[in-house]
């Protein structure tokens, strides 16, 4: 792909005519070379990502069907959006709504609660921008009605309430992030020490990260079987011999998680050790001269330390937990019923129902609510935490 | 006694310490170990052993058998070799041309500069709506598609002059890294129209651009950190010697990267090899690729644990090897720039 240009040495050999020739070619070439670096990779993006988001956003708006010989193409109007919001079951992906349990006021209020604080931090600070206050409305409003509705679907007492996809993705999302990240966290400490066999942990620790997703939903559906599966003595001494975890919709999320975190906390844990072993030794020398206790010593030097790897990595995590699918699909075929879908198998599942359209709107919310919680992390904590 | 829960010194637990580490440390070595451990003695399990329920040591509790690897390997062989030589393929070849063209690009955003112009951009952008609400009214994809290019070429000749406000290089390097927080289902369907008119659905070809697309994101993101590291010096000399940008780039720089550019390779290797939606879409029967073939598995066999068991095995063997050869340049190449920030 480098297209090397000719060297003196090359010129050289050449018969005189030919060599200037290819001089001028030569010095061509270098005065466009940066446009030659980097059109490249912009025209990769620009027709593999760019358009087709383009043309996606259209196409939620619309009915596509494949006939003989071409496309058959109408507009459709919102149509296809009110059908995800509040269709049928199974198209859907707002869940099921009702009134939430007392936990689940105590939880929206205290969302509620946190947002008040952070808004009152900043008008407090005193730097009001008519930009600064648009995103900090945006966020509060997005955050509001996110929790509103995990609190609605999730934390109900009557058990009529349901997540949908969106509720489904999102507490993959948080709930496996959040897990990975305390055992990343704590795993890389541990190792961290100087342990002899150290080497030996690292290596193994990564090994998870590799697998394919397709192989690691197989793999815990095995070891998930409560009849054949070798946990077998531990269900049988707990009373659960036929008890078979994709029947429920909460066990077989669980299931899905457990796969989750099983394979990506190798990745906090090795990037969080990278930091770890990053920071200077004095300071933490001199604290433990001057008495420190272990956990102040972690607090106030080891943490400040690590704050920004650790908002890197769970932005990663964020970025690539929204697009899960293959554990979901293959580990529990998105059942019981839909419990277990996720934002990009409920797409692909209209996709298969060939209501094109329905699946470009349905991946266009999962890219709206990816994007807005991406952004506000990098704005509020990311930017933040890095910029120190 | 007291000396058991004395610390050595500060880097170095106490004894009790070292004890509790050790058994957290192996404690999650076997969480880690233990599903690939049943998955590597499946594979040599009779169908019996597996549905009387569990058994756990070969040689002890049950007799290993190789039936299930000759079952794959000798008679399904081709329905076996065919995806993986596919996987080999599309994940080889996309990851070597996502490397070169991410490099490539990441080293002119670390060293030239460039000021794209806000109005030419805007320009651009509209020009492909009026081209897609074009082809939407029922104009021919071709007619649509030139006049669109027609259009744009007249305006940024006769406005382009007038154009003052531009972009710098962090804007083009966070436009080309943030591509990646879109979900692929989000452009997928596209593309998959796309191929379809261009006959090219169910090739390599359209697995291996759509991978490339994937994938540069990373490369561009991990290599810039990387050559914003390596002296400037060395380059300038370069210059003044007479070598032109090319050959510096890649006789001075390509190689001081080495490390970086082996990490990210597998890295990039690695998300191609797994890649299941894409290869979902976009594959039908010929370019199926390994994920897809473990993941038809249930559907075509029913839970037939020792034959998945063996397909996934022989799939994350290559990986694991990989990994383990490597995993210097992982924790020290690679995630230079995560911890950085």
């Amino acid at each position: 792909m480098q297209p090397t240009a000719p060297s003196q040495a090359d010129a050289s050999l050449a018969p005189p005519q030919e060599a200037g020739r290819i001089h001028a070619l030569g010095s061509r070439l270098e005065r466009m070379s940066s446009q030659l670096f980097i059109w490249p990779a912009v025209i990769v993006i620009l027709l593999l990502s760019i358009f087709p988001l383009i043309i996606s956003l259209y196409l939620s708006f619309a009915q596509l069907k494949f006939v003989k010989g071409g496309l058959d193409l109408n507009w459709f109007g919102v149509r296809n959006y009110r059908k995800i919001l509040v269709g049928t079951e199974q198209k859907q992906i707002l869940g099921v709504m009702d009134t939430p349990s007392l936990v689940g006021w105590l939880l929206f209020g205290l969302v509620v609660g946190l947002l008040a604080w952070f808004m009152l931090r900043w008008v407090r600070r005193g730097r009001i921008t008519p930009l600064g206050l648009l995103g900090r409305l945006l966020f509060v409003g997005g955050m509001l009605a996110l929790a509103w509705l995990m609190v609605s679907t999730v934390g109900t007492t009557s058990g009529k309430g349901r997540p949908g996809a969106l509720g489904v993705t999102l507490i993959y999302v948080f709930v496996g992030i959040f897990l990975q990240y305390l055992l990343g966290l704590g795993l890389a400490l541990l190792a961290a020490q100087s342990l002899p066999g150290n080497r030996f942990f690292r290596v193994v620790f990564l090994l998870p990260m590799m697998i394919t997703p397709v192989g690691v939903a197989y793999m815990f559906r095995m070891l998930a079987d409560t009849s054949k599966g070798p946990l077998k003595p531990l269900w049988i001494s707990a009373g659960l011999v036929d008890y078979s975890w994709i029947d429920s919709p909460w066990s077989a999320r669980a299931a899905v998680l457990i796969g989750d975190i099983w394979q990506w906390t190798p990745f906090v844990f090795i990037v969080l050790l990278a930091a770890l072993e990053a920071q200077p030794l004095e300071p933490v020398e001199a604290a433990t001269v001057d008495g420190a206790s272990r956990w102040q010593i972690f607090r106030f030097i080891t943490w400040p330390n690590i704050v920004p790897a650790s908002a890197t990595i769970v932005l990663i995590r964020m970025i690539e937990a929204f697009k899960i699918v293959d554990l979901p699909n293959v580990l529990t075929n998105g059942g019981p019923g839909t419990a277990t879908r996720s934002m990009t198998l409920q797409a692909y599942t209209t996709w298969r129902a060939t209501d094109i359209g329905g699946s470009a709107a349905t991946a266009y919310v999962l890219l709206i609510v990816a994007t807005f919680i991406c952004v506000s992390f990098v704005n509020f904590v990311h930017h933040p935490a890095t910029e120190g | 006694m007291q000396s058991f829960f004395k610390r050595r010194s500060i880097w170095q637990p106490s004894p009790a310490g070292m004890l509790v580490s050790y058994v957290l440390l192996g404690a999650w070595t076997l969480v880690v170990l233990f599903p690939l451990y049943w998955l590597f003695i499946t594979s040599f399990k009779l169908p019996i052993h597996v549905n009387d329920g569990p058994v756990y040591l070969p040689f002890v509790d049950f007799q290993p058998s190789l039936h299930a690897w000759q079952y794959i390997f000798v008679d399904v062989r081709n329905d076996t070799m065919r995806p993986y030589l596919n996987t080999i393929i599309v994940g080889l070849s996309s990851s070597l041309i996502a490397l070169t063209l991410g490099s490539t690009a990441a080293y002119a955003l670390t060293r030239f500069d460039f000021r794209p112009k806000l109005g030419a951009i805007g320009l651009f952008v509209g020009c492909v709506i009026l081209a897609i609400i074009a082809v939407a009214l029922g104009v021919p994809w071709q007619v649509a598609l030139i006049s669109a290019a027609v259009i744009f070429g007249l305006l940024l000749q006769t406005l382009g002059r007038r154009m003052k406000a531009s972009l710098g290089n962090d804007d083009i390097a966070f436009w080309m890294i943030s591509q990646r927080i879109l979900p692929p289902i989000a452009t997928v369907i596209p593309i998959y129209v796309m191929f379809q008119q261009l006959n090219l659905l169910d090739t390599h070809v359209a697995l291996i651009t759509t991978y490339v697309a994937a994938n540069l994101p990373i490369v561009v993101w991990l290599m810039r950190d990387y050559f914003r590291n390596i002296p400037l010096e060395l380059e300038e000399c370069a210059a003044i010697d007479g070598a032109s940008r090319f050959r510096t780039f890649w006789s001075i720089v390509l190689p001081l990267s080495t490390p970086g550019l082996v990490a990210t390779f597998l890295f990039v290797l690695v998300f191609a090899w797994n890649e299941y939606l894409l290869a979902l879409f976009l594959s039908l029967s010929d370019v199926q690729t390994m994920p897809l073939t473990v993941a038809a598995q249930n559907a075509t066999r029913g839970p037939q644990w020792w034959y998945m068991s063996v397909l996934i095995l022989i799939m994350i063997i290559p990986v694991i090897g990989m990994a383990i050869a490597l995993e210097r340049y992982i924790s020290k190449g690679l995630l230079v720039g995560a911890v950085k920030g």
